[in-house]
């Protein structure tokens, strides 16, 4: 037996067959007797080297070097410099990408992933994956099968909702744009997902981008628009550049770009990056940014879809709504609408936060409960605590509470609860959070993000918030609750877009469903759930062992006490940051209100 | 990281961003943003640049319109920034995994209110809106480096990697 100091396995998987593992062998054979080296090593066929999803696939051993992507072409180069001149060749050499998958585990209980079926499972940066998974066969379906009006009616009954969070029809929404007279027609795509506790979109735009891609070609072709925008918010630096990787590569595959599929159809594509400014979500807003304009919201009507980009006519929709698009046409409007309840068909993703177990995302079937949502897909409540509450809709959603939990998640039934669907992140509390300073949170972050064009938003919503605070800070009065009522309706009723109409909401529900909380506040000076600053204090009770953790912690020297002594806080000194009891080992130190 | 490119001439930044994405009108924003991440700010000269190299062939801005977006926009900043930047999330979903602690705590320790530098010009401590790293909140980020599950314990240690 003769003796190799090298032995070559070349993966013979499928995959790897399919893009020329054979003519590999073949070629590396041939190679190797040229340079006179067939006695010294050997080639082996095996199988799973890798994921075979860059293949063909080999390792050297005893270097142990992993190659991939090689082509029989390649195979003389990389003999010579390998087995010839003992060089690695870093060209084909697989990189290990760490790919720590948190947000987007398996499937979880009562889990449908339609919009997600692709995170995590192709290689976003590789469009051959996106192919080899049924990618843009919708696309080849709808340019070779269908007319513009028959992919709209597709879309209408499929039931397809926005998903940006007022749901409305998206089959409509492409009717209307497509009624309005106009040569040029743009399609936009809202990827500036503002709303804190909401990462949908940035999962879907980072692990599958074609999806989205694709989705708004279709509607580009059912429109009839020929150039697009995908504004993308600056703070997803990966997503910007995954989508312009992506565009690039529908590009080189003719699926953007003129005669798309040798049809009469042109379309291409940018990405517009956002500058952090949260109203720019607004559609009306949005489009002013792209022409390089302040993202101020205007009146509507004229709607987008009459006079949008550049004044022309223009589609705008959200990211999950075109990724639900290339599986509709794929599988047909009755297998989409099968799923859901009656009014909102199909599945939702939620990003799913704050004190649960299980914390992420999740794409379950539209209808599902919150009670479903929170204890069977996220894990229930952390650390044994019990559910207070669950902010849905976002920073102009509402708080639900425990009598909610078996609310069927849908459009309507959300906005008869006095929350919304919004985008889709759900924010879970526990006991421990305190509603009013919830509620003052949400409208810290509405105040801040107000663009001030109109009055009722800018002045409105720094009084509510002006009022919150007073109240959290333990100097409400008499009367307080009933002013922020006023004011919550005031601004709601005059403001002109969603952002002021919306941002009284988290103040409205906390104070519908927890009033005697803000009462507590200002009545009792006392903050219920003990978080309020101004209204608790800390105490070090019988179980501390006089370790002087605490007193060494304390950023204030409040503490004092011997070793082996019960310590004692000094409330005058006390800022009430909570570190003594964070560090205590023997939960001694307890806080009151 | 901004630190190697406060030498380079403001004339070239500018310059560059032009080249990049042009002197129509929608590359106002780009352009600036391309600048503020240069220069980690986007200083009154840069403006007169950005105006002077952009008006001819019948394009035509004015600083006024300049400030108005780099007003408007919160990642564009017309005043000097530290060394490095300090984003904290203050967002619901950080803020109830434990957000708070961290915000107090790290404003005890630089001895810093939200938007301000500190005197030997390091650190900056700015707010930022959610970067959808909820799943791993509290988050922060120094300059372009993220960092989640932030406890009060670890902030020694993160702010230590930075000179
Ligand atoms: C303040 C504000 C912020 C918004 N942010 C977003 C957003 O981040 N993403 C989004 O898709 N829609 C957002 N919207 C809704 C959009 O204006 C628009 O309704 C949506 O993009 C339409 O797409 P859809 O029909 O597919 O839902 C926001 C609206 C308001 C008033
Ligand atoms: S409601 Fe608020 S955000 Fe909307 S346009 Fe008016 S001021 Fe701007
Ligand atoms: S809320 Fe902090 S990253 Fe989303």
């Amino acid at each position: 037996m003769p003796f190799y100091r090298s032995h070559v396995l070349v993966c013979v998987d499928p995959e790897c067959l399919a893009k020329g593992a054979h003519e590999v062998v073949d070629a590396l054979q041939d190679e190797l007797v040229a340079q006179g080296l067939l006695d010294e090593i050997q080639v082996l066929e095996t199988s799973r080297i890798g994921s075979c999803s860059d293949g063909p696939e080999m390792m050297v051993y005893p270097e142990g070097v992993h190659y991939v992507g090689m082509t029989a072409d390649d195979v003389p180069f990389l003999v010579e410099e390998h087995f010839l001149k003992g060089r690695i060749v870093e060209k084909f050499r697989e990189i290990h990408k760490a790919v720590v998958d948190e947000e987007l585990g398996p499937l979880r209980p009562k889990e449908v992933r339609v919009v997600l079926r692709n995170c995590g499972e192709i290689d976003p940066m590789n469009i051959e994956e996106y192919l080899a998974v049924d990618g843009y066969q919708a696309l080849g379906k709808v340019i070779g099968e269908m007319t513009p009006e028959q992919v709209i009616e597709e879309v209408t009954k499929s039931g397809l909702r926005g998903r940006g969070g007022a749901g409305f029809p998206a089959g409509r929404k492409w009717g209307l744009t497509r009624q309005v007279p106009g040569d040029i027609k743009y399609m936009v795509c809202n990827a500036d997902e503002g709303d804190p506790g909401a990462f949908m979109n940035r999962r879907v735009l980072e692990g599958d981008p074609h999806s989205v891609i694709e989705g708004m070609i279709i509607g580009a072709y059912a429109v009839g628009a020929s150039y697009g925008y995908i504004y993308c918010r600056a703070e997803y630096p990966l997503a910007v550049e995954t989508l312009n990787v992506a565009i690039a590569q529908a590009r080189e595959f003719g699926f953007l770009g003129n005669n798309i599929l040798g049809a009469d159809f042109n379309f291409d594509l940018e990405v517009r990056v956002g500058a952090g400014a949260f109203v720019c979500g607004e559609e009306t807003a949005l489009m002013a940014s792209i022409m390089g304009q302040r993202g101020e919201p205007r009146p509507r009507p004229p709607f987008p879809s009459v006079k949008g980009v550049w004044g022309k006519p223009s589609n705008n929709n959200n990211v999950e709504t075109y990724a639900n698009v290339p599986q509709i046409i794929l599988k047909g409007a009755d297998w989409y609408a099968s799923m859901g309840t009656e009014r909102s068909k199909g599945t939702k993703t939620f990003a799913v936060g704050g004190n649960v177990a299980k914390p992420g995302l999740i794409e379950v079937p539209m209808g599902i409960t919150l009670r479903e949502i929170i204890f069977d897909v996220a894990g229930g409540i952390k650390d044994g605590k019990q559910f207070k509450a669950v902010q849905t809709g976002g920073p102009m959603g509402g708080c639900l509470t425990a009598e909610h939990l078996d609310l069927p998640l849908d459009y309507e039934a959300l906005t008869q609860a006095g929350s919304m669907m919004g985008s889709g992140g759900l924010v879970v509390m526990d006991e421990t959070s305190c509603m009013v300073d919830i509620a003052r949170f949400f409208m810290d972050f509405t105040q801040a993000e107000s663009c001030g064009k109109c009055t009722p938003c800018r002045v409105g919503t720094r009084r509510i918030l002006e009022l919150l605070q007073k109240i959290c800070d333990g100097k409400g009065e008499r009367g307080d609750i009933e002013k922020l009522e006023d004011l919550c309706h005031e601004v709601a009723k005059n403001s002109l877009c969603g952002l002021g109409q919306g941002a009284p909401n988290p103040v409205l529900s906390t104070l519908k469903h927890f009033r005697h909380e803000y009462e507590a506040h200002v009545y009792e000076k006392k903050c219920p759930a003990k978080v309020c600053r101004n209204l608790i204090h800390f105490e070090i009770e019988k179980a501390c062992t006089g370790c002087m953790v605490c007193a060494r912690n304390c950023p204030v020297e409040a503490i004092s006490g011997e070793r082996r002594q019960i310590h004692l806080i000094d409330v005058n000194k006390c800022i009430r940051c909570g570190i003594c009891m964070q560090v205590c080992n023997f939960n001694a130190v307890s806080v009151l209100s | 990281m901004y630190a190697p490119a406060v030498e380079r001439e403001i004339q070239e930044v500018v310059q560059e961003a032009i080249e990049k994405h042009g002197c129509r009108r929608d590359a106002f924003i780009p352009i600036l943003s391309e600048i503020n991440h240069a220069l980690g700010h986007i200083p009154a000269e840069a403006i007169r640049e950005v105006k002077a190299q952009i008006n001819h062939e019948g394009n035509f801005v004015s600083q006024g319109q300049l400030y108005e977006l780099a007003s408007f926009y919160d990642m564009l900043s017309t005043q000097p920034r530290g060394r490095h930047v300090i984003k904290f999330c203050e967002n619901a979903p950080c803020h109830v995994v434990g957000g708070k602690a961290i915000w107090d705590a790290l404003r005890e320790t630089l001895d810093l209110e939200n938007g301000a530098t500190t005197p030997d010009k390091k650190w900056t401590l700015v707010t930022t809106s959610c970067i959808g790293l909820c799943s791993v909140g509290p988050v922060l980020l120094v300059d372009d480096d993220m960092y989640g599950n932030v406890t009060v314990e670890q902030l020694p240690e993160i702010l230590g990697h930075y000179e």
